[in-house]
């Protein structure tokens, strides 16, 4: 049976409580708020299925997730678009799981390129996937996903300058800019500032879009691909909102790293509509 | 005790240049990266021959780690360069998560380590760097000592499936080993047979190991010489054997006695032989600027040190 990609938002967000509650720990605001996103990205946008992925991405889009805590998020996604069974999201955050608390290539899990979770690293690691697919004369696409809150580490920033220094128009990377952070909103705690016109000083193109309008999303992707191969980096910034699906989880950084309660899971679960089912706990 | 000669002084970083630049033209998956360093790490040579594969990334030590782990993705061999001190302290995390953790295929060449990097002073002059990388799981350590070994090491680093940290040095040194060695990575390199004490050295401190080895020779003692040029994984059969057979070791590097090869090798022997060691290396403290040979003196790791090193365990 065919989903439509808010079915499909919506378990994924069922997906993200669930495991969270269940493993008493994780990252709910951030996978909730990327979550349109990335169920766009792996069901409408990439060229790449679990049938033809493979780790150095040969031949296929590639995407890598560099703030790693939003592992829930990426984990559902990649079950309901058929890389691993969905059972397996039960086993989040337990001994000896493949999902591992941030993203690991240690116990093989399909779909994950490379590790994650230490903050700022992934847009470097996709820089050089880049680069690795222009010599190899591959002419698809890297994605890459980066947390506003991230975006504080001097790491992205040097990267920032490396992709436009080093023409790289095969890369398309993207800002989670949902405004919040664990110890408040990106301005309180570290002045963020105006994202579009620091990566624009950077030698940037940028895209400004709302990460949770399927249409926007569609279009925001669209204009990325007309600015592919034109000796410029490109940056989505998705306008969107941490704990997006839930009334009570949105729009406050209370949830970024916090679990929701039993109660409170059953109280959300009330708001967001099983679609695909249940992975069984 | 056998011969080496000194063919004349060569830096070990022109024999990393001058295996990057062979490795260019034999194997066009190795790519090459450095961050405002080109000229420093004698990577002209690859630059100049292989423009498409060799990237300047500026002063970001930190992306070019991460850069040199996409390119492993994508199944090339990166090689990144830079001073040691920017390639190990200043970039641990990313090393770790990036690279190690990841398992990604990244050849890390570190120069100018240890105090021979001279006038610059303290702030480059990385002291700690083996003990940063060694406790890296999936790291391996090679610390080669001349510039032959070094181009060697070069050529096993790129064949080898994993991470490296391949350290060596600025100053010219003695060029004793031979050229078109072959180099196997995890072996140690016996460099004479005796039965009295063991020295055990790595880099620039195997030639002057020798030198010591040689002086000892004159009061009639004979010494086990061994070179680590790996210093992970560690070939604990060579350094085990050899301890049973002379009963005192001595270890000599150019790096702090805290996560050396010292300690290594102290924590091998602790349980499969203990024995009695002196160690020839910085104990707890900065460099400071001075002229290579001068600096290796006033700090303790020379010829002289190591010879009384070996006699303070024999009285």
């Amino acid at each position: 049976m065919e989903y439509t990609l808010q079915q499909i938002a919506s378990q994924v967000r069922r997906d993200i409580v669930r495991m969270v509650t269940a493993a008493a720990s994780g990252h709910p605001g951030g996978s909730m708020s990327a979550t349109d996103v990335l169920t766009y990205l792996y069901f409408k946008e990439m060229n790449v299925t679990p049938e033809t992925w493979t780790r150095n991405g040969e031949g296929i889009d590639q995407f890598f997730l560099s703030a790693g805590h939003i592992s829930p998020v990426l984990y559902s996604v990649l079950a309901r678009r058929g890389y691993f069974p969905v059972a397996e999201l039960a086993t989040f955050r337990r001994f000896g799981t493949r999902l591992q608390g941030h993203p690991s290539i240690e116990k093989g899990l399909p779909g994950v390129n490379q590790a994650a979770g230490s903050l700022g690293q992934g847009l470097s690691v996709a820089i050089g996937a880049a680069l690795a697919k222009r010599l190899n004369g591959d002419p698809h696409t890297v994605y890459v996903l980066v947390g506003d809150g991230e975006s504080e580490e001097g790491q992205i920033w040097e990267a920032a300058m490396a992709a436009a220094h080093n023409k790289v128009d095969n890369l398309i990377a993207m800002t989670d800019w949902n405004h919040q952070q664990i110890d408040g909103t990106t301005e309180d705690v570290a002045g963020l500032g105006d994202l579009r016109s620091k990566w624009e000083a950077f030698g940037w193109t940028v895209i400004d879009a709302d990460g949770h309008d399927f249409t926007e999303i569609e279009r925001g992707f669209a204009e990325a691909h007309k600015r592919m191969g034109l000796g410029k980096p490109v940056m989505i910034l998705w306008h969107t909102e941490m704990g997006h699906g839930v009334d009570f989880m949105a729009g406050t950084c209370k949830w970024h790293g916090k679990n929701p309660s039993v109660e409170q899971c059953a109280e959300a679960m009330k708001q967001l509509e099983e679609t695909m089912g249940d992975f069984a706990l | 005790m056998k011969e080496y000669i000194d063919t004349g002084k060569k830096d070990t970083r022109s024999g990393f240049g001058a295996g990057l630049a062979e490795l260019g033209r034999s194997n066009p998956k190795v790519v090459a990266l450095t961050a405002d360093l080109k000229g420093s790490l004698k990577m002209d040579a690859f630059a100049a021959e292989h423009p498409d594969r060799f990237f300047e990334v500026g002063i970001a030590e930190a992306n070019m780690v991460g850069m040199a782990a996409g390119l492993a993705i994508g199944g090339f061999i990166p090689f990144i360069g830079t001073f040691a001190n920017f390639a190990s302290a200043r970039v641990m995390d990313q090393i770790r998560q990036s690279v190690c953790y990841s398992k990604t295929n990244v050849k890390i060449a570190a120069s100018h380590a240890g105090i021979t990097l001279g006038e610059d002073g303290a702030t480059h002059q990385t002291l700690e760097d083996i003990g940063i990388m060694r406790m890296l799981p999936e790291m391996v350590v090679i610390n080669p000592c001349d510039y032959n070994q070094t181009k060697a090491a070069t050529l096993a680093a790129a064949e080898w499936n994993g991470p490296v940290y391949l350290r060596f040095g600025r100053p010219g040194v003695p060029n004793f080993t031979p050229a078109d060695q072959p180099f196997e990575i995890g072996k140690a390199i016996k460099l004479n047979d005796g039965d009295d004490v063991t020295i055990i050295a790595t880099g620039h401190l195997v030639w002057e190991a020798i030198q010591a080895a040689r002086e000892l020779e004159t009061k009639g003692i004979d010494v086990d010489l061994i070179d680590i040029a790996t210093i992970k994984p560690l070939d604990k059969e060579a350094v085990i054997a050899s301890a049973r057979k002379t009963g005192c070791v001595v270890v000599a590097e150019e790096h702090l006695i805290a996560g050396g090869l010292g300690e290594e090798i102290a924590g091998v022997l602790a349980q499969a032989c203990p024995t009695r060691m002196r160690f020839v290396a910085i104990d707890d403290q900065f460099g400071q600027s001075g002229k290579p040979a001068e600096l290796m003196a006033a700090y303790g790791l020379d010829a002289a040190h190591i010879v009384e090193a070996a006699l303070s365990l024999l009285r």
